[in-house]
C-alpha cells in the first residue's frame, strides 16, 4: 500500500515540476486529459483486466461519445430540421426496421429459401432506404454550409451528454459483442479495430450530424464551469483576482481547468469507488474466474458469452462517458483528431503499464502516460534541439528536430514491450 | 452496350485485380505468420510502411544517382534493398521481444498485444524518418495503354487505360504467389514450414528445428508485405497511416480465407478488394450507356461513399465469422 | 545379456509437483516387443513419455544401448535412434502421405528413397494413397502413415502410444501383424495398450503397471497365462 502511495505521490510531483517549469496552465490542462484517460483506462481495465477480453475498438467509444455531445448539447438548426429532419428520422428508423426483418427472417426460415429472403430484404432495404435518405440529407446539408449544414443536436446541458456518452458506446458495444463475442480473441480485436474506423468514416462523412471534417464548434461547456472571456470582465472575479494579485488572464484560464479538475476528479472518484465494489463483489471474482478459465467456469454452468458481453458494455460505456466528457470540455468536435494510436493503443499501454486488474493501477497508468504524451510532444523538439546542438544547422538538423514528436510512439512501444517482458503484472499489480 | 463494358472493365476490374493482389500478397504475410506463429500480427500494416519507406528513400537515391529501370518504375530495384533492410529488423525484433513468449509459450493474445508495441516503435520510426506525409515515388513509363490508344484501336466512346503499375502489380504478384507455392509444395524447407503450422508437436518430434521455420517465416512474411506496401505505393501513393488502416482490409482477406490458409488469402485479398471497388464505384457511367434514363448530376448511383470503404470490408468479415468461422477455405 | 537395448531404470517423476511414476521400470530388448499394459489411469502412456524424455524424472535414469540419454530432449532422442508415435495428431493431416513420409525423415541428409519404397512394401495401401491428403484417410489408415513416418528416421527402438485405440478388430489384427513384422526387422518396440489381451499375445515382454509402479513383469504369455493377472486386469 505504501508503495502505490509513493507511486501516486510521484505522478503527482511530475505535474507539480511541469507546473513549475513550464507553466500551471500547461499542467493543469495535462492533468484534465490525464484524469480523462484515467477514466478510460478504467474502462478498458474492465474489459481486460477483469475479463480477459482484447478489444480495439477503444477509438469508436470515445468517439461515439464525442458524438453524444453534439446530439445532446450542440443548437439545434430549426430551417435544417425543417428541410429534412422528420424524413431523416424515418429513413433511420426504416433502415433498423429492415435489419429487424432481415433478423427475423433468418430466425423464422431455413435452407435456400433463407439466404435468398435475407439477402433479398438486406438489398431491396439498401435501395429503399437510401431512396428516403438521400434527399433529407442533401436537404440538411443545403441549408448555410459554411456555418451549420447539420441538422444540429437539442440545445440540451452539456452535462446530460456524459451518460448519453455512455449509452451511445454502450449500444454500440452491445451490437459488435453480440457477433464478435464467443469468437476467437484475435477475431474480436479484428473486429473491433474495423467498427472503430467505422464509426469515425461516419463522423468524418455524415455532414448532416456533425459536420464531418469541417468541424463542430461552439458547444456549450458543462455546468458549472464557465467561460474565460466572461470571467474576465465578471467584476466579482476581478476584485477576487486582485485581491490576491494574480494576472487576470491568466487566472481565469487557470480557474476554468481547477473547475474541470473538480467535476473530472469527482467522477473519476466516483468511478473508481463503483469499480472496487464491482471487483470485490461475488460478480467481480466471477469475471476474473471466468479469465482465468473460462473451460472450468463454462463447466461450473456460468454463462461466459453472457458475462463477456455485459462486462464489454460496461466497460465500453465508460470510455464512451469520458470521450463525452473530453469534447464536452474542447468545446468541439474534431473527428479528424481522432486517431488509433492515441485512443485505442495509448489507453492500452496505461493498463498494461499501470496494472492490468488492478483499478489504482488503471488510474496511475492514465495520469502517468497522460502526462508523458502530451510532455514528450512539447517537450521531445526542445530536447531534440539540446541534443542536436552541435550538429551544423541544415536540413538534417531540422529534420530531426520536426521528427522529435514522432519519438514519444517509439518511446511508448519500448515502454509497452519493456513492461510486458519485465513487469507484466504492471506497476501497481493485482492483488 | 460494349462501352459500358469498358467502362465496368476501366473502372471496377482492373484496379480490383490490382488492389486484389496488393491486399493478397498483404493477407498472404499475415496469414503465414499466423500459421506458423500462432497469432495475429497486429504490426502487418506498420511492417508493410516500414520496408516501403526504405524502398522509397533507396529510390531517391538510385534517382539521385541516375539509376533508373527504363520503363519500369526505379522502386523495383530498389526493392531487394528495402526488403533486406526491414527482414533485418523484423528478425532483429523476433530476437529481442517474440522468441521469449514463444519460448514460454505466452497465450496468443499476449502476442498480439506485443505485436502491437512493435507497431507502435515501426509507426514512430518510420514517421521520424520520412514524416508522416504523403510520398510519391513512381517513376518510369506511366501507361501500357492509355484510353486514347484504346480508342482509336477499338472505336468505342469508352477508353480501357492500364496503367503500367497496374500491370506491374498483377504481374509481381502472381510471380510472388507462384514461387511461394512452388516453395511451400515442393521445397524441403517448405514442406516442415507446412508440417510445423499443421502440427507443431509432431514437427518437433520429426527433428523440424523451430528457430528455423519461424525465421524463414518471418523473412517470407516481411518480403511479402514490402512487396506489397511498394506495389501499394507506385499504384496509389504513400502514407503511414494509411498503410496502418490497410490491415484492416488486410486482416479481412486472411480471415475470410482462413487464417493459416495461402490459397484462402489470395482468394480471400480478391473478394475484399473487389466488394470494394463494386460498393464504392459510382456506376452513373456504365448506367449511362446500359439505359437512356436521365439522372441529376449529382446522382452518381454510388452504393457507398469510398470513405466507407473499411465498412465493407468490416461487413465481409463480419458475415464470415458468424456463418462460416473457419474461412471459406478451412483455416484455423 | 548384460543390459537391455533401451531401459527406463527406478524412474520417479510427473509432470507437475504430483508424481506419477514410483520407481518404474520399462525395458525392451533388441527386435523384441514390449508391452505395457495396466488398468486406466496407471500411468502407463506416462511411463512411455517418460522413457522418451517428455517430462521430467525426479529418480531413475533411462538407457539406450549403453547409454545414458537420461538428460536429452526428446528431440535428441530422435536423432540418437529412438522413434515415437504419439497416441493423438500423430500425423499432418493437411499433407499428402508422401509428405508426411517425407518429414518423417527430416533429419536424415542421405537418400530416403529405399527406406520409404520398404514402408510402402509394409503399407501397400499407403503406395495407393500417397497423394491423398492423410486427413483424408480412416483411422486404421492414418495410423498406418503414423507409424510409417516414425519408421523413416530408420529408428532402432520404435514407441508406439495406443496404435489400435479406436480401430475395429480386424484392422486392429492387421496393425499388430505389421508391427510384428517390424519387430522381425531388427527394430525393438515399445508399447502401451489398451487392448492388454491381444497386446501381450504378441508380446515379447510385458508389464503391467499399476498406479505408476510395475505390478507384474513376465512374458507376454506368461502373464497370459498367470490366473491372478487375468482375473484382475483381463476380465477372467
Amino acid at each position: 500500500m505504501h508503495r502505490n502511495v509513493m507511486l501516486f505521490a510521484g505522478v503527482g510531483l511530475l505535474f507539480v515540476l511541469t507546473g513549475l517549469m513550464q507553466s500551471w496552465n500547461l499542467s493543469l490542462q495535462i492533468f484534465n486529459i490525464g484524469i480523462l484517460s484515467a477514466i478510460m483506462a478504467l474502462g478498458v481495465n474492465m474489459q481486460w483486466g477483469y475479463a480477459g477480453l482484447f478489444s480495439t475498438g477503444i477509438m469508436g467509444s470515445v468517439a461515439l461519445g464525442g458524438l453524444a455531445v453534439v446530439v445532446v448539447s450542440a443548437q439545434p438548426v430549426p430551417e435544417a430540421w425543417a428541410a429534412g429532419g422528420p424524413r431523416l428520422l424515418l429513413s433511420l428508423a426504416f433502415g433498423l426496421a429492415v435489419i429487424a426483418a432481415a433478423v427475423a427472417a433468418y430466425r423464422r426460415l431455413a435452407g435456400h429459401a433463407r439466404n435468398w429472403t435475407v439477402a433479398a430484404i438486406l438489398v431491396g432495404g439498401f435501395f429503399a432506404y437510401r431512396a428516403i435518405y438521400d434527399p433529407a440529407v442533401t436537404a440538411i446539408e443545403a441549408f448555410n454550409p459554411a456555418v451549420y449544414g447539420n441538422i444540429g443536436g437539442f440545445g440540451l446541458p452539456s452535462l446530460l451528454s456524459w451518460p448519453v456518452g455512455a449509452l451511445f458506446a454502450g449500444v454500440a458495444a452491445w451490437a459488435i459483442g453480440k457477433v464478435a463475442l464467443g469468437l476467437r480473441s484475435d477475431y474480436l480485436a479484428i473486429a473491433t479495430l474495423g467498427i472503430a474506423e467505422i464509426v469515425l468514416a461516419v463522423m468524418k462523412n455524415e455532414d448532416w450530424l456533425s459536420r464531418g471534417v469541417k468541424n463542430l464548434v461552439g458547444l456549450p461547456r458543462p455546468w458549472p464551469v464557465p467561460y474565460e472571456v466572461d470571467l474576465q470582465k465578471s467584476p466579482e472575479f476581478i476584485g477576487w483576482a486582485q485581491s490576491w494579485g494574480f494576472e487576470l488572464i491568466t487566472s481565469s484560464t487557470i480557474l476554468v481547468k481547477l473547475l474541470y479538475m473538480l467535476i473530472f476528479g469527482l467522477v473519476l472518484l466516483a468511478l473508481i469507488w463503483v469499480s472496487e465494489r464491482m471487483l470485490n463483489s461475488p460478480w467481480g471474482r466471477m469475471m476474473r474466474a471466468i479469465r482465468d478459465n473460462e473451460v472450468s467456469a463454462a463447466a461450473m454452468g456460468k454463462n461466459v458469452t453472457a458475462r463477456h458481453l455485459q462486462i464489454f458494455i460496461i466497460g465500453s460505456a465508460v470510455v464512451g462517458m469520458a470521450g463525452a466528457m473530453l469534447t464536452s470540455m474542447e468545446g468541439q468536435l474534431t473527428p479528424g483528431n481522432y486517431s488509433p494510436l492515441r485512443f485505442t493503443f495509448l489507453i492500452w499501454v496505461m493498463v498494461i503499464v499501470g496494472g492490468s486488474g488492478n483499478n489504482w493501477g488503471a488510474v496511475l497508468g492514465g495520469l502517468l502516460l497522460g502526462w508523458l504524451w502530451l510532455i514528450v510532444e512539447n517537450a521531445g523538439p526542445v530536447f531534440m534541439g539540446y541534443l542536436t546542438y552541435p550538429l551544423p544547422a541544415g536540413a538534417l538538423k531540422a529534420h530531426l528536430i520536426d521528427a522529435a514528436p514522432h519519438l514519444r510512439l517509439v518511446t511508448l512501444g519500448a515502454v509497452l514491450l519493456l513492461v510486458l517482458r519485465f513487469s507484466p503484472k504492471g506497476l501497481i499489480p493485482e492483488k | 452496350m460494349l462501352n459500358a463494358l469498358v467502362a465496368f472493365l476501366n473502372f471496377v476490374v482492373v484496379p480490383g485485380f490490382a488492389y486484389g493482389s496488393q491486399l493478397a500478397l498483404g493477407a498472404l504475410g499475415l496469414t503465414l505468420v499466423f500459421g506458423i506463429l500462432r497469432f495475429s500480427n497486429f504490426a502487418h500494416g506498420d511492417t508493410m510502411a516500414f520496408g516501403t519507406m526504405w524502398v522509397i528513400l533507396i529510390t531517391w537515391w538510385f534517382q539521385s544517382m541516375g539509376i533508373s529501370a527504363g520503363p519500369l518504375p526505379t522502386a523495383l530495384l530498389a526493392l531487394p534493398f528495402g526488403i533486406a533492410i526491414t527482414c533485418a529488423f523484423v528478425l532483429a525484433t523476433d530476437r529481442v521481444v517474440y522468441r521469449f513468449y514463444r519460448q514460454k509459450k505466452a497465450a496468443s493474445i499476449i502476442l498480439v498485444i506485443v505485436s502491437t508495441g512493435v507497431m507502435f516503435i515501426l509507426n514512430g520510426l518510420t514517421r521520424m524518418i520520412i514524416g508522416p506525409e504523403e510520398q510519391s515515388f513512381a517513376d518510369g513509363g506511366r501507361f501500357v495503354m492509355t484510353a486514347q490508344q484504346f480508342k482509336d484501336m477499338t472505336g468505342l466512346q469508352e477508353g480501357l487505360a492500364i496503367k503500367s503499375t497496374t500491370a506491374i502489380t498483377v504481374v509481381m504478384a502472381a510471380v510472388c504467389v507462384g514461387l511461394l507455392f512452388w516453395f511451400l509444395q515442393k521445397t524441403r524447407t517448405g514442406k516442415s514450414m507446412r508440417a510445423f503450422s499443421d502440427n507443431e508437436d509432431l514437427a518437433l518430434l520429426s527433428g523440424i528445428n523451430p528457430e528455423k521455420v519461424v525465421m524463414v517465416t518471418w523473412i517470407i512474411a516481411t518480403a511479402l508485405a514490402v512487396i506489397a506496401g511498394t506495389l501499394y505505393g507506385i499504384d496509389k501513393s504513400f502514407r503511414p497511416f494509411i498503410y496502418f488502416q490497410l490491415l484492416l482490409p488486410i486482416a479481412a482477406a486472411a480471415v475470410v480465407g482462413g487464417l493459416g490458409n495461402p490459397l484462402g488469402a489470395i482468394a480471400g485479398g480478391f473478394v475484399i478488394a473487389f466488394s470494394e471497388v463494386f460498393v464504392t464505384y459510382a456506376w452513373k457511367k456504365v448506367v449511362l450507356y446500359l439505359a437512356s434514363v436521365d439522372l441529376a448530376p449529382t446522382q452518381l448511383l454510388q452504393l457507398l461513399s469510398t470513405d466507407y470503404k473499411f465498412a465493407v470490408s468490416f461487413s465481409i468479415l463480419i458475415i464470415v465469422l458468424l456463418f462460416m468461422p473457419t474461412g471459406i477455405f478451412k483455416g484455423k | 545379456m548384460s543390459e537391455p537395448f533401451l531401459i527406463g531404470e527406478n524412474m520417479t517423476g510427473g509432470y507437475g509437483p504430483v508424481d506419477i511414476l514410483h520407481n518404474c521400470t520399462i525395458a525392451v530388448e533388441k527386435g523384441q516387443i514390449a508391452v505395457i499394459v495396466g488398468p486406466n489411469g496407471a500411468g502407463k502412456s506416462t511411463a512411455m513419455k517418460a522413457v522418451f524424455g517428455m517430462l521430467n524424472l525426479r529418480g531413475g535414469r533411462v538407457m539406450l544401448d549403453g547409454e545414458d540419454i537420461t538428460k536429452l530432449s526428446p528431440q535428441a532422442r530422435v536423432h540418437k535412434g529412438m522413434g515415437f508415435v504419439p497416441q493423438t495428431s500423430n500425423i499432418f493431416t493437411s499433407m499428402t502421405v508422401e509428405e508426411n513420409l517425407e518429414m518423417g525423415a527430416f533429419i536424415r541428409t542421405d537418400d530416403i528413397k529405399d527406406t520409404m519404397a520398404q514402408i510402402y512394401d509394409l503399407f501397400p495401401i499407403l503406395k495407393q494413397k500417397r497423394y491423398q491428403a492423410a486427413g483424408e484417410l480412416s483411422g486404421g489408415q492414418r495410423q498406418q502413415v503414423a507409424v510409417g513416418r516414425a519408421l523413416m528416421t530408420q529408428p532402432k527402438v520404435l514407441m508406439l502410444d495406443e496404435p489400435t485405440a479406436g480401430v475395429s478388430p480386424i484392422v486392429m489384427d492387421e496393425l499388430f501383424d505389421r508391427i510384428i513384422e517390424v519387430a522381425r526387422t531388427g527394430i525393438s518396440i515399445l508399447m502401451v495398450e489398451q487392448n492388454a489381451r491381444q497386446a501381450l499375445d504378441i508380446a515379447d515382454k510385458g508389464y503391467v503397471l499399476v498406479q505408476g509402479a510395475n505390478r507384474f513383469t513376465d512374458t507376454g504369455q506368461a502373464l497370459l497365462a498367470d490366473p491372478e493377472v487375468r482375473r484382475s486386469f483381463l476380465g477372467g
